[in-house]
């Protein structure tokens, strides 16, 4: 008896590496969900509620193929170009208009978020067929995972991160785009076409979020259309707890969240490890009301001034 | 490079701040504008840069209508901008200040070489962040990164605000040397009254939005004239 109900939480190798396994997949998820909402958000002052339903059209881009015979990878590439396209529809029509106009553009994008995922449940229906994760799982005593989301994925992530720091700190583009974020008025008195930066950000933004559909599409079971949720709830408890710097706050925030919500999830279930996720975040958010990049930036200011 | 500004209105969300300025800049001249605090020379500035769309009025720069074009299309057009304050991005090593600079005129052309020359400091500290430099630095930073796209008309806002005397009088006949060995067109506003004498070929006094006269050669030399200007 005692055996019995001590065994789960006897700890062994195994336990380990099923635990750092849930935080890698916790953590690619994260990192993946948030990047496009923090470039977004970090360089325009914008936060895109309909952010989830990009990713969401990332998906729906990859399924439709995919299902119409389409090899996965190719079809991938469909989700990305999809969420592209769209995104620079949506930042000419709508969001120009809401630049630095933090709850304004929450408004707007919310609204466009319950449009998209409306459309698609009447051009679609309540799902598509799901699609099985490629790579198959290891085994390991009594745990198995799988390889592409506790793998993969995580891996992805990582690469986006060090690609968009190359882009942000090595690309003309990138220190233009960073001039632009600092003062875009001294920056279009420079010759930067600030618009298009805006255009060029809000479309990389979108990019992201059609890869992380896309990514996703063969991880997550049914695919129905308020799966954007799942993502933004995420993505936006990131960014919040990340700040304001996109690359240094997505990483903090990432590896914060995922170590509370994969220990949760793995001790106590997925509910207990969600819950975890944005208890921590309330309690981030007390300590460090501008985010874990925001105090980085405050300690280095600090210290600067000592000196 | 010639500017004209003719019947010039303008001001920020419904206010207005200049009324009826007309001004001229003849190329390769330096021409100054003297004022108080608060009579609208960063805003003139600003109207001409395209930074703030004018009410009324005309800007043109040799012959080419400019007034509601973009400040982007300024600077495309051979105008280099040194704000008030300098405004150089802190976040950004002054060798990334110096890529920005770039966008301005219409050519590929650069001047590294004659900027690094001009200031030194800006090659050995080419990796430093720009926030952390002094207030010298950051208006030499300014000054340059206006420079290296080879402008045909630089527009500087108070180049003296903020600068030590001593830096002051070195940023001044840096700004000779560049109208003397480009041709470069200078357009600034001052109320330093050495910045002024020392830099200004003529100058133009401005007061509650409006020009109010038209200094020649011999008129900069006249300290009480210019004084009625700059003293409160």
């Amino acid at each position: 008896m005692i055996a019995a109900t001590a065994a789960p939480l006897t700890f062994s190798a195994y336990s380990l590496i099923a635990l750092l396994f849930q935080f890698l997949n916790s953590f690619g998820f994260i990192v993946l969900a948030t990047v496009g909402l923090a470039i977004i958000f970090g360089m325009m002052g914008v936060i895109n509620l309909a952010h989830g339903e990009f990713i969401l059209i990332g998906v729906y881009g990859t399924a439709l193929p995919f299902h119409a015979g389409v090899p996965l990878p190719v079809a991938m590439i469909g989700g990305v170009v999809a969420a592209t396209v769209f995104g620079v529809l949506v930042e000419r029509t709508i969001v120009n208009r809401f630049y630095d106009r933090l709850l304004d553009s929450m408004v707007a994008t919310w609204g466009l978020a319950l449009v998209v995922s409306q459309l698609l449940l009447i051009v679609f229906g309540s799902s598509l067929d799901s699609i099985s994760a490629p790579m198959g799982s290891v085994a390991y005593g009594p745990f198995s995972s799988s390889i592409y989301r506790s793998v993969f994925l995580p891996l992805v992530a990582v690469a986006v991160l060090v690609g968009l720091y190359a882009l942000f700190t090595r690309t003309e583009f990138g220190i233009k785009a960073r001039a632009t974020i600092e003062d875009p008025e001294t920056a279009r008195a420079m010759g930067i076409d600030t618009d298009r930066m805006y255009t060029v950000t809000f479309a990389i933004g979108s990019a992201l979020a059609g890869l992380t559909g896309a990514l996703y599409a063969p991880a997550l079971g049914s695919i129905t259309p308020n799966r954007g949720s799942t993502f933004l709830v995420e993505a936006f408890v990131a960014v919040v707890v990340g700040g304001p710097s996109v690359i240094v706050g997505t990483l903090s925030a990432a590896g914060v969240l995922s170590v509370f919500n994969a220990t949760g999830s793995f001790l106590f279930g997925t509910f207990i490890g969600q819950m975890l996720l944005l208890l921590v975040a309330i309690v981030a958010l007390r300590a460090l009301p501008n985010g874990i990049s925001g105090y980085l930036d405050d300690w280095q200011q600090r210290r600067r001034a000592e000196e | 490079m010639t500017l004209e500004v003719a019947g010039l209105d303008a001001g920020y969300g419904g206010t207005p701040i200049l009324r009826d300025v007309d001004l001229t800049v003849n190329d390769g001249e330096i021409v100054g504008i003297v004022g108080r605090n608060g009579v609208g020379k960063t805003t003139l500035l600003k109207a001409i840069m395209g930074l703030l769309d004018p009410e009324a009025g005309t800007v043109r720069v040799d012959g080419t209508d400019l007034t509601h074009e973009p400040a982007d299309v300024h600077a495309r057009s051979g105008i280099g901008y040194v704000p008030q304050g300098r405004d150089v991005f802190p976040g950004l090593t002054v060798e990334q200040n110096l890529t920005i600079g770039e966008g301005i005129g219409d050519s590929d052309e650069t001047r590294y070489e004659q900027v690094y020359d001009y200031f030194p400091i800006l090659e050995e500290r080419a990796d430093q962040d720009a926030g952390t430099m002094s207030g010298g630095q950051q208006q030499m930073l300014a000054i340059g990164r206006a420079l290296v796209g080879d402008p045909d008309l630089l527009v500087v806002d108070e180049p003296s605000e903020g600068v030590q005397p001593s830096i002051v009088q070195s940023i001044t006949s840096d700004l000779e040397r560049i109208n003397e060995e480009f041709g470069t067109t200078i357009l600034f506003v001052e109320q330093n009254l050495s910045v002024i004498q020392g830099l200004s070929e003529r100058c133009y006094a401005i007061d509650h939005g409006t020009i109010v006269d038209e200094i020649d050669a011999d008129g900069v030399r006249d300290r009480e004239r210019l004084e009625e200007y700059l003293v409160v």
